[in-house]
């Protein structure tokens, strides 16, 4: 009987990790809404995949306050791990730490890039008034000869930009 | 009062604020100046809703959800609303959506500045989250505000006009009740007086880049964390909440 149990519960662990790990492989398939190149485990906003008594329990931090692909990262989330047969599933919303770009993949910055909007860079003065800008390097063309032209852009996460080498208006995702 | 029953009226301040001064900000949705502006005014009030909608859910919660966050939100009336008075003024112009900006998220900045020390864990990351994004609203009002003052005589005097109006509600920023008694005894914030000291600062240091004279004589109205409010917020009321009240529970 010990052995048993000890059999059993042995195989339910590595069951769980492998379980664990094809949760994340399916989270990362789902794209950012936003910017469907990059999915939401590059994103950084999936910060934790554990099971527990059989549910799924996938830990989110939420990255704009009013960001409206957060409704439905949760209802891709749902829909994609039912899909392939979790049925018992929780999403956790963690507020603390905040999201911060720093969360962002290395190469879903690349990706970024390559679809046209510049990645965020450190910005440790952007909260100044009339900060000296940095200038951001042009997604197209690769020129850092650039200018600030809203701090407000088409989703929460980006700011717009023009270059002024291309003649190019461009998005910069802000560093947050 | 009992910490539980501050917490659920401190939570319904804080997304109040938030809510009015967005439907303030989402009036402005197709009239900015120009498209940019328009945008950015937008992507405010956007902040300014997801904000809100964090603390109707919390509040939510601590009252066993009895009541949904969209109950909250639209099926109260104004006497029950924990809002500012700044927040729920008209409009105005540009300068003058712009001054109510700047007066109200310098605040917002130093206020979540402060609560990200709280040792309630909600509120904590919150108040981290939403400092971020009130940074981008302070620095672009700020620069809007210095803008208005060194550009042409037009825009000093309006901008001047919208001070001269609105400093009378600055005071309500920083008013204590029972509500935050509690809470400070208990340490889920702290008293408002270090946070009215930074704001007199930097708004101080603005105002002068700006030229702008603070006005010498004013009556000082207060009252919004306590339910007593303007006669502005039950039209803007009256306006949000139709569609709730006209068909409970609507789905979008």
């Amino acid at each position: 009987m010990v052995k048993d149990n000890f059999t059993d519960s042995h195989t339910e662990m590595a069951s769980d990790s492998t379980m664990v790990n094809k949760v994340w492989e399916l989270l990362n398939t789902i794209p950012d809404p936003d910017i469907p190149v990059i999915s939401i485990v590059e994103l950084g906003i999936v910060r934790k995949v554990e099971i527990v008594s059989q549910k799924v329990i996938v830990t989110i931090t939420p990255s704009y306050s009013g960001c409206p692909a957060m409704n439905i990262f949760t209802d891709d989330i749902r829909q994609v791990l039912a899909a392939n047969g979790f049925e018992n599933i929780e999403i956790k919303t963690v507020l603390s730490p905040a999201w911060t770009t720093d969360w962002i993949k290395e190469d879903a910055r690349e990706k970024m890039r390559q679809h046209g909007i510049a990645p965020p860079e450190n910005d440790p003065d952007g909260e100044f008034i009339f900060a000296k800008q940095k200038h951001v390097t042009c997604p197209r063309c690769g020129h850092a000869d650039s200018r600030l032209v809203s701090q407000f852009g088409s989703t929460p996460c980006k700011a717009l930009w023009y270059c002024n080498n291309c003649n190019q208006p461009f998005e910069y995702f802000k560093c947050h | 009062m009992n910490t539980k029953d501050a917490l659920i009226n401190y939570c319904l301040r804080l997304a109040d604020n938030s809510m009015i001064a967005g439907q303030r900000l989402a009036e402005w949705n197709s009239c900015g100046p120009y498209l940019e502006e328009d945008i950015a005014l937008s992507n405010m009030a956007l902040d300014f809703f997801g904000q809100a909608e964090t603390m109707y859910e919390y509040a939510s919660q601590l009252i066993n959800n009895q009541k949904t966050a969209d109950d909250l939100a639209f099926r109260r009336s104004e006497r029950e609303y924990f809002n500012c008075l700044l927040a729920e003024q008209p409009n105005g112009d540009f300068a003058y959506t712009m001054m109510k900006q700047f007066l109200f998220s310098t605040y917002l900045k130093y206020m979540y500045e402060t609560l990200s020390s709280s040792n309630d864990e909600t509120l904590k990351g919150f108040a981290e989250r939403s400092l971020k994004e009130v940074k981008y609203h302070f620095r672009h009002s700020s620069e809007w505000i210095i803008r208005f003052g060194n550009g042409t005589e037009e825009s000093l005097k309006r901008a001047q006009f919208a001070l001269d109006e609105l400093w009378r509600f600055t005071d309500d920023l920083f008013c204590m009740n029972a509500t935050d008694e509690e809470l400070i005894s208990t340490g889920i914030t702290v008293s408002s007086d270090s946070i009215a000291a930074k704001w007199n600062l930097t708004v101080k240091e603005i105002l002068q880049a700006a030229h702008l004279t603070i006005p010498e004589k004013f009556n000082v109205i207060t009252g919004g964390y306590s339910g007593i409010h303007s006669e502005h917020l039950g039209h803007l009321l009256c306006e949000m909440q139709y569609l709730q009240r006209a068909y409970p529970d609507a789905k979008w």
